[in-house]
């Protein structure tokens, strides 16, 4: 016998069924509410911070090329569903520790550079690795755990370079060691690799007034095509199943576990690079502090951007840097004028950074609430 | 990728093999074949010396009761997780006569075997495309893939499209190939399951696993019409259902499983729908006598009416049931599960959300209100006993109590402070300790923890806190689910205790029909949320079989 073939027809039309979340205006509207938010709030500041506008675009510029790879390091995890990587603070201390040995072996400029990142991955793929391996021990507090870890990490980081360092590893360098001959000094200069990277290409090219570091932005550029290039792999398309439903991922014989791994090595390896490209840009660096806020102001700014824990893209990742580096310039100088209070702006601007955090994190459970009810209705 | 046990030898084996249906010889050689499965979990034995074969080509229906061990014993054949982590099974599974051994979905999948899961697998936010090619997706290599291997490789989207649309078609099924998962009706996500499976080249076997339960009628004949053209294309298929016309319709060998045992396989013209539900039901009945009353419970006096009753329980959904309680009666509420009997005892008690009318004694109960419920003088003990029923960390006094300082007041005294009241411990204890030698709870004393008493003394916990509210109505929803049989006894007997010492008229549900058959007076059997019908605990298995398969019978009780 023959089965009755299945029409169209019996389909819900297309074209007059309403999406459930309304128009599509209103949806548009529903995701970069967050993004919309922070660009009214970056205007009043601009405005109340009555900044000279050269000022202003050259301080973005910078703070764009500066932060832009750190951020853009999240997206990857978010794909694969482990959330945001609170972890790549690990990867940041490998990067650290990368610039650490260069600046002990006195190499400096763009080869310095590109030996740091080199040096940076072995570190930070077994960092990742075990950071990966803890994670998935840990499915669904998968935050929580990242950023414990990365406290425990700090600490392990302390002790190899103001404990061990002198002692066990021996190491011989009075510019670096503090006087007593163990461990390394609170801040160290990188002269030597002092944007290397931002100055690398087109050096004499500038844009209108502003200087460009070239090279850097082709780096993000990069970055960012081969984020949309993974998501199109078949490696990209396991983590998208495994970050929509590991349960469903594994009975389709995906091995989840070893997609979440590699999802949190690229991200470590990239925040490893991330923290090379940033401090580079800087000049110098706290040996025990730096690493300490990556992760909190990546993850703000990306949030800020209108990312999700469970969704985020390139642009998400860019109009987030945008947005939360202009409130940075701007909300000192806003405070000081509107209060005459400069630390004002600085509290606001901090306060704005966690509670952002705070308030993905609720919407995304209550979201995730609501999606298990009408999934339960349905 | 093609199989490592069989090579690329399927194509032409099953072409061979391939006849018009109706004058087809099953072949002789058969694709799967298992040879005395045992499987037990955590000591209960779930699957006894299971033999079982499948012919290409043949659709092989496995029929029983919930916890028949169905679902079970298609974990085994799929390599589920949950079978390898409790320990493994005995016996061995055959494949084209070759002993094989399938630890994990993946290797199921690599022998050609495919399911079509009960609960959707398929990923909402994916295209069918996207879902059918799930983990299969053809890609073409390019600069980077070459470097650092496969993974990299890019998707091939309008390969991967072409490939779903032949395999939507084989199911006769025309729906665009990119549509988004969350978007379709629940009818056709099955169909895309399907899709699935026979996309993948090598399938040889498809495991249907309750597929009809969510659908529409119309859409299990499509979905019954789909089987039969795979079954013509060779491929085996064991289809587990309990819905027994679909067995007759599409069936050619029809297993039974009851209690972990395979009771009987028949071929379907040598059947009936009657004798298959004789076979699914058909236990010894052990019905000792009970306690006589000096009036029997009648339609004269009711005690409980629900009329166009309906509950929104995920999976349990009541849809405009009509019952009667007789005032004093033990009254059993049956079905298979997901027709809705357990939604009853909820939405009654305001714990999932009711609309309807539920009248006690001549007036209307509030719907949705809990509390409302529990001052209508009706208690609840849950089928949820570790998640509703106990506070696990509190002890048993604790627990026996707690409703009815709620609710009623009890055991509080007042104190000199104006509107502060307290526990009275003294009071609290010396109930408590009345009540556990009452019921025999057997226990270190009021203040051992519930969570260290048995399955069976914590059943007994949450009877006695429902005692305690004196009820006039008590709802008990399986009061004896994962108790052992001693204690299941005792749990029924102080059932039947209330109920002809205390006048209780008691509500009870339960997958176990032996159990209601024991205590109760009459059984109403839920089908489809509604009830299909009332009997006497001493009517035949074979009308209890059809009944709880939704048949209408002639000879009801009223």
């Amino acid at each position: 016998m023959t089965a009755p073939k299945i029409t169209p027809q019996t389909l819900p039309d297309k074209t007059t069924e309403k999406t459930p979340q309304g128009s599509h205006l209103d949806r548009i509207l529903g995701e970069m509410s967050v993004p919309i938010f922070f660009a009214l709030l970056c205007f009043i500041g601009i405005i109340a911070a009555d900044l000279s506008p050269r000022f202003l675009v050259n301080e973005i510029i910078t703070r764009l090329a500066r932060n832009s790879f750190l951020v853009l390091s999240l997206i990857i995890p978010v794909i694969a569903g482990l959330g945001l990587n609170f972890g790549i603070v690990i990867g940041a201390m490998s990067g650290q520790a990368a610039l650490i040995i260069i600046t002990h072996l006195g190499i400096g400029g763009l080869p310095g550079f590109l030996l740091a990142a080199l040096i940076s991955v072995p570190f930070s793929v077994t960092l990742g690795w075990l950071t990966g391996q803890v994670l998935n021990r840990a499915k669904g507090r998968e935050m929580v755990t990242g950023y414990i870890l990365g406290f425990f990490a700090n600490g392990l980081y302390q002790l190899v370079f103001l404990v061990l360092v002198g002692t066990l590893i021996p190491m011989n360098n009075p510019k670096l060691m503090l006087s007593s001959g163990i461990g390394l000094r609170n801040t160290i200069d990188l002269i030597a690799v002092n944007r290397a990277l931002d100055n690398a290409l087109f050096n004499s090219v500038k844009l209108g007034a502003f200087k460009v570091p070239w090279a850097t932005f082709l780096v993000i550029g990069l970055l960012c095509l081969f984020t949309s290039y993974f998501t199109k792999t078949k490696l990209g398309q396991q983590m998208r199943a495994v970050g929509q439903d590991m349960h469903i991922a594994e009975v389709s014989g995906i091995n989840v576990n070893r997609t979440r791994l590699i999802a949190i090595i690229i991200s470590t390896v990239l925040g490893a690079w991330g923290q090379l490209i940033y401090l580079q840009n800087i000049g110098t660096f706290n040996t025990y502090n730096s690493h300490e806020q990556v992760g909190m102001f990546s993850i703000a700014a990306l949030l800020i951007g209108g990312a999700s824990i469970s969704k985020a893209t390139i642009w998400n990742a860019l109009l987030g840097v945008l947005l939360f580096h202009t409130l940075f310039v701007v909300s000192p100088l806003a405070g000081q004028r509107i209060l005459g209070i400069p630390q004002v702006g600085e509290y606001f601007r901090s306060f704005l950074a966690y509670g952002i955090i705070a308030v993905s994190l609720a919407l995304h459970a209550w979201q995730s609430r609501k999606k298990v009810e009408s999934k339960d209705k349905g | 990728m093609s199989s490592p046990v069989f090579p690329s030898l399927w194509r032409p084996l099953w072409r061979h093999n391939y006849l018009p249906r109706g004058v087809l010889q099953l072949p002789e050689s058969t694709v799967l074949e298992l040879k005395n499965i045992t499987k037990s979990y955590f000591g209960v034995t779930v699957l006894k010396g299971i033999n079982l074969s499948v012919k290409p080509g043949e659709i092989h229906a496995i029929v029983g009761e919930n916890g028949a061990g169905k679902s079970t014993l298609m974990n085994l054949i799929f390599g589920m997780p949950v079978i390898h982590e409790t320990g493994g099974f005995e016996g061995d599974i055959l494949m084209d006569g070759q002993p094989v051994k399938i630890s994990s979905p993946r290797q199921a999948m690599e022998l050609g075997i495919g399911m079509v899961h009960q609960e959707f697998m398929l990923i909402p936010g994916f295209t069918i495309t996207e879902n059918i090619k799930l983990n299969r997706e053809i890609t073409k290599p390019n600069l980077a893939s070459k470097v650092l291997g496969s993974g990299l490789e890019t998707l091939d989207f309008p390969a991967m499209r072409k490939d779903s649309r032949q395999a939507l078609e084989k199911l006769g099924l025309a729906i665009d190939e990119s549509t988004f998962v969350s978007r379709l009706p629940v009818g056709y996500m099955q169909f895309v399951e399907i899709a699935r499976e026979i996309d993948k080249k090598n399938a040889r076997l498809i495991v249907f696993d309750e597929p009809t339960a969510v659908l529409a009628e119309s859409e299990a004949d499509q979905l019954i019409a789909a089987m039969k053209r795979l079954a013509e294309q060779g491929i085996a298929i064991l289809f587990i259902t309990h819905r027994l016309d679909e067995v007759m319709a599409c069936s050619d060998t029809i297993s039974i499983l009851r209690d972990g045992e395979l009771v009987k396989t028949l071929t379907r013209n040598e059947t009936s729908v009657g004798e298959i539900a004789e076979l699914m039901v058909g236990r010894k009945l052990e019905r000792s006598p009970l306690p006589g009353r000096a009036t029997e419970p009648s339609d004269e006096d009711l005690i409980l009416e629900l009329k166009d009753f309906r509950v929104e329980m995920p999976g349990e959904r009541v849809r405009g049931l009509n019952l009667k309680v007789r005032r004093g009666e033990i009254l059993g509420i049956g079905g298979l599960a997901g027709q809705g009997k357990v939604g009853i005892a909820n939405g009654v008690m305001g714990l999932y959300p009711a609309s309807g009318h539920v009248i006690k004694d001549g007036v209307e109960l509030r719907l949705n209100d809990p509390k409302a419920a529990l001052e209508a003088k009706m208690a609840f003990v849950s089928e949820d006993r570790r998640g509703v029923g106990l506070l696990l960390d509190e002890s048993i006094a604790v627990n026996i109590v707690l409703t009815s300082i709620e609710t009623q007041n009890k055991f509080l005294r007042w104190t000199i402070l104006p509107g502060v009241r307290l526990l009275d411990q003294k009071a609290v204890h010396d109930y408590t300790l009345k009540i556990i030698k009452d019921l025999d709870i057997r226990c270190t004393g009021p203040n051992q923890p519930v969570r260290r008493l048995s399955g069976g003394n914590q059943q007994k916990v949450c009877l006695a806190r429902a005692f305690s509210l004196h009820p006039e109505i008590l709802w008990v929803s399986e009061p004896t689910r994962g108790i052992d049989i001693g204690a299941k006894q005792l749990v029924l007997d102080l059932l039947v205790q209330f109920n002809r010492k205390y006048g209780m008229t008691i509500i009870m549900t339960s997958s176990e029909l032996n159990e209601l058959r024991r205590i109760c007076d009459r059984i109403a059997l839920v089908y489809k949320g509604k009830v299909a019908g009332i009997l006497k605990p001493d009517a035949s298995d074979r009308d209890f079989g059809l009944m709880i398969a939704g048949k209408q019978l002639a000879k009801e009780v009223g």
